[in-house]
């Protein structure tokens, strides 16, 4: 039990982590344009493409250093061209625009590499066991990744809560106006912040790549859970963000570990369903069969309990 | 310093300002008086860029009418709004330190005089930009609008709102800037004020300069001030 328990810990904290690379960058995007970029895990799908191709090259580090470059530029170019064009005409233009995008790049990530699955691998270098703990193996590649996601965590925090430039950040999201009236150049700012939140997205798409597979489904997969993590954390929040990642990852990664199932739970009622009742399908679902559903569980709660989310401050 | 001509403005279909005309001198402290909603400050939001200005606005010899409101800031023009806009969240320190431009050196303003200036901001340095009293909040906003080191500042309504003793700190703060080379655009109504401080003033009307005078000339003008500032 402790072993499950264990293992579910570490597995949901991956999970969580990667899940708030990409939702940072979204929750960032968000506080500053007050728009849902709907094409966020197109980026983060990308950043695994374009990683696995240059790791074909050059090996998996230079596909790290390289590839979320490239997404960022790219997400950075989206902005300046595109984006701010398209801002002119509201927010549901811009919605339109960025579900329009994620069909764009989809499309373009299945004409230049093709429909099938790539063969994008972690490094050898981090092909060994870190620790073995009750007899199970916890591969180095996966601490690798936390630390990743943690170092990222940190860096951000520190740059948009200590720094000047993340002080004017702050400020330009709820102040635009005032920050230009100081000589501080707000399109130049929102640009950059477009591009680094698509580059962390690259980031999540090349490490979490070789473990959850490359293919031209991978960003349709946690697209939804990104917005589901952004509204349950507090649109805006990156705090917040942080917390719902972290919750979701290990709700699931509980979820899935658990044999608990809905007959155990009418027994404990006492109740009693027999098998060719017609409701029999529902009365024997378990807990790993429901557990993709259960952010979108959490998603309704949310909304009807507390709208804000956990730390959403755009409704106060 | 400023030199603004033919100067028009418009909200929607509402012609606003109509052919505005003035100028502002190195060091001097100008005023612009005029009742709510004659243009008073439409015209210091054209100037910044913040409404769409028609005609032509000059600053330090250069067009920068139309020109991008960070453009203007980075020139050398600073505008200190009626409501303020304190960051609320960041503190007194951080509010100063937003003020500073990129690759400043030399200015004529350090944080460490200001808070010499004015103990209170001081004492409150760590303290939350929101959590200030009105009168603490505009010397904020006037400080940090200095930290950026501007030629010139336009200031909009400063003593509104404000308790008599703020007034006077408000406006010793004005002649201690002026003192300093940097030249001010005020926009005010408390007639007192802008006389005891103003080099020139100009007072509008229906969207236009109708009024160009010193203190003592505008003090002797008794028609001007009853058709046009007086309630």
């Amino acid at each position: 039990m402790l072993e499950v328990f264990v293992f579910s810990t570490l597995n949901g904290l991956v999970t969580g982590l990667l899940l708030f690379m990409l939702a940072s960058g979204l929750t960032l995007i968000f506080s500053m344009m007050g728009v849902l970029n709907f094409a966020h895990a197109s980026f983060y799908m990308l950043g695994a493409y374009f990683a696995y191709s240059v790791s074909l090259k050059l090996g998996f580090w230079a596909g790290l250093f390289f590839a979320p470059l490239l997404v960022g530029t790219l997400g950075a170019l989206v902005e300046r061209y595109a984006l701010r064009r398209v801002h002119a005409y509201g927010h549901v233009a811009e919605l339109v625009f960025t579900f329009g995008l994620a069909f764009l790049i989809e499309e373009a990530v299945q004409f230049f590499w093709g429909a099938d699955t790539k063969n994008y691998r972690s490094p050898d270098l981090l092909d060994f066991p870190l620790f073995v703990l009750f007899g199970q193996e916890f591969s180095a590649y996966r601490g690798f990744m936390i630390t990743i996601s943690v170092g990222i965590f940190l860096v951000l925090f520190y740059v948009l809560t200590r720094s000047r430039i993340g002080i004017i950040i702050q400020a330009a999201i709820t102040h635009p106006h005032t920050v230009a009236n100081l000589g501080h150049n707000v399109p130049l700012i929102f640009m950059a912040v477009f591009g680094v939140g698509t580059a962390l997205a690259g980031v999540a798409g090349v490490i979490a790549g070789p473990v959850l597979t490359t293919f031209p489904g991978m960003a349709v997969v946690l697209g939804s859970i990104v917005f589901v993590i952004v509204v349950i954390g507090g649109l805006g929040s990156l705090g917040g963000a942080f917390v719902a990642s972290l919750m979701i990852g290990l709700l699931q990664s509980y979820a899935i570990a658990s044999n608990l199932g809905m007959p155990d739970l009418l027994n404990l009622l006492g109740l009693d369903f027999s098998r060719d009742h017609p409701l029999n399908d529902l009365w024997t679902l378990t807990l790993p069969q429901i557990a993709p559903v259960l952010p979108f569980l959490l998603l309704v709660l949310v909304l009807i309990f507390r709208p804000t989310g956990l730390a959403g401050k755009r409704e106060e | 310093m400023l030199e603004v001509s033919e100067l028009n403005a418009y909200y929607g279909k509402s012609h606003i300002l109509q052919g505005v005309e003035f100028n502002v001198q190195e060091g001097e402290i100008v005023s612009l008086l005029g009742r709510n909603g004659v243009g008073r400050s439409t015209t210091v939001k054209s100037i910044i860029g913040e409404v769409s200005p028609v005609g032509s606005i000059k600053f330090k010899g250069e067009e920068i009418a139309g020109r991008p409101s960070f453009e203007i800031a980075s020139r050398g023009l600073g505008y200190v709004p009626e409501n303020r806009d304190i960051f609320p969240t960041l503190t007194v320190r951080q509010n100063l330190m937003l003020g500073m431009k990129n690759g400043q050196r030399n200015s004529r303003w350090t944080m460490s005089e200001i808070f010499e200036m004015f103990p209170n901001l001081a004492e409150r340095a760590e303290v939350a930009g929101g959590v200030l009293s009105g009168g603490e909040q505009q010397m904020l906003s006037m400080c940090r609008t200095l930290m950026g080191d501007p030629d010139m500042i336009m200031i909009d309504e400063p003593t509104e709102g404000l308790a008599p003793k703020i007034v006077d700190q408000v406006s010793r703060l004005l002649e201690e800037i002026a003192s300093r080379g940097v030249a001010i655009l005020l926009v005010e109504q408390k007639l007192n004020v802008a006389l005891r401080i103003s080099h020139r003033l100009y007072v509008m009307g229906h969207g236009q300069i109708v009024y160009e005078g010193t203190s003592a000339s505008l003090q002797l003008a008794d028609e001007i001030r009853s058709e046009w500032l007086e309630v």
